[in-house]
């Protein structure tokens, strides 16, 4: 594709925001079954009059502030970007109640879903973040949920499912296909085709048949004007970079929409590339896939020869998803946002990295951008040291990393802990003052 | 591409404006639909995944199928992600997946049921696949081995338009689905884009065996005779004899899938050809 094509519109004084759908460029659409496609009209109509309607607005904005704790933070962390070689700040998603930037998304489309008089909401789930949220929406405003999630995901993400169980969700552990996040949202729209009249399938990302990938942006859009304008207050201008990981990419395109019409300001979307993508086991889906239609909508897929999906791999389970938002493709294909692969060790080590330089811990998920910023910022240093020690890379950091503790401790072989028997008397501060007690 | 595809208020869906194909005047489907009437019975429709449990087994069984009372066979194509499949498709498919299933033998079946069979075999087939053979590619491969269409479940007319080409092109039959859920502007849509048949989808959910048929199937195809339709089949749910004569005495066409799955994965090829004389009145 034609590189400049979005530095030719921008340079036109036309804008890249606020795409409506259904398509993005030849990327979008709906192609569902027509059993669904009453509720989609339904779902698009009840959010296009929600989006005039002041009182909406006003709860919706009420919410995120008194329930979802909007805005979230702006954190500079020195420390990691010492590392680089240049300045970073962290959009604080992993503050928000639940611990990621899915509340957003989920406290409005709930919202909807009132609107319509729907009783029950239904999710998928991958790294379940988005099913905690929606398991927590469910619970406050008095509705039913019910959460697919694949089995790979509920044994790697136990502790999610015992968040959500408690939160009065029913879990239900995919059994087909890859068992993972695709196979999670057929197992989804195979529940909302059978119930339709009663039920509002809350998906989490910004993928899948219009409305979706444009109305999960809307309720994501806070988390880029936050950032654009707190930068501005506090340092007098815009970052040089932005970046965000991409699975589904809804945390991505709600940072990026605020910054698309920003034309100085560089667009960065880090993908899983799992072992790496030489060796077929990741999710670099705009990387290495092809246009074609999943769940909904037409974008960049994981498929073979005959358009039978791939499975795909990450040590992620939010980012292993072999397609992604068809927004994001289309923003790939005219040059605005690049597109990168991060692998698991990358993302492993940069998040380690955050943990010891920082104090934060982050999502795995958060952590592919953190690798990736640090990536981009490295080049930057590279070429020009002392320009390098002056820009500003923004990261979203989408989600917190307490549910990863047991990828955590597999990975760096922790969790155990030095017995004091082991320690030689006078060698620690610990045992002097053990000895000093007993006395 | 260009940017005013991108631009709020540009071209959302132009299907009430876009003119449709002519009716197939070559519709193999319409023709026995056609025959059925005059015999005063409904046409018996028999799906079967193709490659289920082998290539081979699965062409047998749907010569079977045709051989033994069904005068349309729906052959099914396996894919990695059947959102309207329940459980026992779903096995099935994925099992001739997993016994190394390939797209081009889809054109060999046809090929080799047409050839031992009288009765009109069409495709159905989730859309990525055919995408990405390109359709019109796959348009002209089914024609050439003899197939009479494709029946499009995750398929509107919205996103047809290529498709609308293809088979036009190729006289190939374009089987919408119609749901219990369409409004009566969708309907018309639906009526409009498709030839041979109307799907009428009887139940809200997937595919699967039920003990009863719901009664809002009758009501669906009135509605899609209303919008102008003429050969409505209806589908999903169907396993017995008497829902078989039940549905005939109001629709053109009755589709019996999950149970004739059945019968091929418990006793194979002979309990296919059982099951078609039940399902058709002559065991």
């Amino acid at each position: 594709m034609t590189e400049n094509l979005a530095e030719q519109f921008l340079s036109q004084g036309k804008s890249l925001k606020n795409a409506p759908g259904p398509y993005f460029g030849k990327y979008g659409g709906r192609w569902m079954p027509e059993s669904l496609m009453r509720a989609i009209d339904e779902l698009e109509d009840t959010f296009n009059k929600a989006k005039e309607d002041p009182e909406f607005l006003d709860e919706f904005k009420r919410l995120s502030r008194e329930y979802s704790n909007r805005p979230s933070l702006l954190t500079e962390v020195p420390r990691f970007a010492a590392h680089a070689g240049v300045r970073m700040f962290l959009k604080r998603e992993d503050l928000n109640h639940t611990g990621s930037h899915k509340i957003n998304n989920v406290v409005g489309q709930a919202l909807l879903a009132q609107r319509m008089g729907k009783t029950r909401l239904i999710a998928e789930t991958g790294a379940g973040q988005h099913g905690v949220a929606t398991a927590t929406a469910a619970a406050l405003f008095g509705m039913e949920c019910v959460v697919y999630m694949g089995e790979e995901d509920t044994e790697r993400q136990a502790l999610n499912v015992a968040r959500m169980q408690l939160l009065g969700a029913k879990v239900i552990a995919v059994q087909n296909g890859s068992r993972t996040l695709k196979d999670a949202i057929n197992e989804a729209l195979r529940d909302w085709v059978a119930n339709v009249e009663t039920t509002h399938y809350l998906l989490g990302t910004a993928a899948g048949a219009h409305p979706f990938p444009a109305m999960v942006r809307y309720f994501h859009d806070a988390i880029g004007t936050e950032t654009r304008e707190e930068l501005l207050e506090r340092t007098g201008r815009l970052p040089d970079g932005v970046a965000a990981c991409v699975g589904g990419g809804s945390n991505a395109i709600g940072i990026f929409h605020a910054f698309l019409d920003d034309k100085d300001v560089e667009i960065y979307g880090f993908e899983a590339g799992g072992d790496g993508v030489e060796t077929n086991r990741h999710a670099a889906t705009i990387n290495l896939g092809r246009p074609g239609v999943l769940h909904g909508a037409m974008t960049y897929l994981m498929q073979d020869e005959d358009g039978q999906t791939i499975d795909s791999h990450s040590i992620s389970a939010g980012l292993d998803y072999p397609g992604v938002g068809p927004e994001h493709a289309y923003l790939s294909d005219i040059g605005r946002v690049s597109y990168q692969p991060v692998t698991d060790t990358e993302a492993m080590d940069a998040l380690r990295l955050l943990c010891q330089t920082e104090g934060i811990i982050p999502a795995i998920e958060s952590a592919h951008a953190l690798a990736g910023a640090l990536r981009v910022g490295r080049e930057w240093a590279a070429k020009d040291p002392e320009g390098a020690a002056e820009k500003i890379m923004v990261v979203c950091l989408s989600g917190r990393g307490d549910k990863d503790m047991s990828t955590a401790l597999e990975w760096f072989g922790l969790g155990k802990a030095i017995p004091s028997s082991t320690l030689q008397t006078g060698n620690s501060e610990a045992t002097a003052e053990a000895e000093s007690e007993k006395k | 591409m260009s940017y005013e595809d991108f631009t709020p208020g540009a071209a959302k869906y132009s299907v009430a404006e876009r003119s449709y194909p002519q009716a197939n005047a070559d519709s193999k489907l319409s023709a026995r639909l056609e025959q059925c009437k005059k015999e005063g019975r409904a046409a018996l429709i028999g799906y079967l995944p193709v490659g289920y449990p082998t290539v081979d087994d699965s062409i047998a069984a749907a010569i079977a199928l045709g051989n033994n009372g069904a005068d349309i066979i729906e052959l099914g194509v396996p894919y990695s992600d059947p959102v309207m499949d329940g459980p026992v498709i779903q096995k099935a498919t994925a099992e001739a997946l997993d016994n190394g299933f390939r797209l081009d033998d889809l054109f060999r079946a046809v090929r080799e049921i047409t050839a031992a069979t009288d009765a009109v075999v069409v495709v159905m087939t989730y859309w990525n696949p055919v995408l990405r053979r390109g359709v019109e590619k796959f348009a002209a491969d089914l024609a050439q081995a003899g197939g009479a269409g494709i029946i499009t479940p995750d398929l509107v007319p919205d996103e047809a338009s290529a498709w609308l080409k293809a088979s036009e092109e190729n006289g190939l039959d374009r089987i919408f689905l119609a749901a219990i859920s369409s409004s009566t502007e969708r309907l018309h849509t639906v009526a409009q884009a498709s030839s041979g048949f109307v799907y009428a989808v009887s139940v809200m959910g997937v595919t699967g065996a039920r003990s009863s048929v719901s009664s809002a199937a009758q009501k669906l195809v009135a509605d899609i005779r209303q919008a102008g339709v003429e050969n409505v089949c209806v589908g999903l749910g169907v396993s017995r004899r008497e829902h078989v004569e039940e549905i005939g005495a109001y629709a053109d066409g009755v589709i019996v899938g999950t149970a004739l799955v059945k019968a091929l994965g418990e006793s194979g090829v002979e309990g296919v050809a059982q099951l078609t004389r039940e399902l058709a009145g002559r065991a």
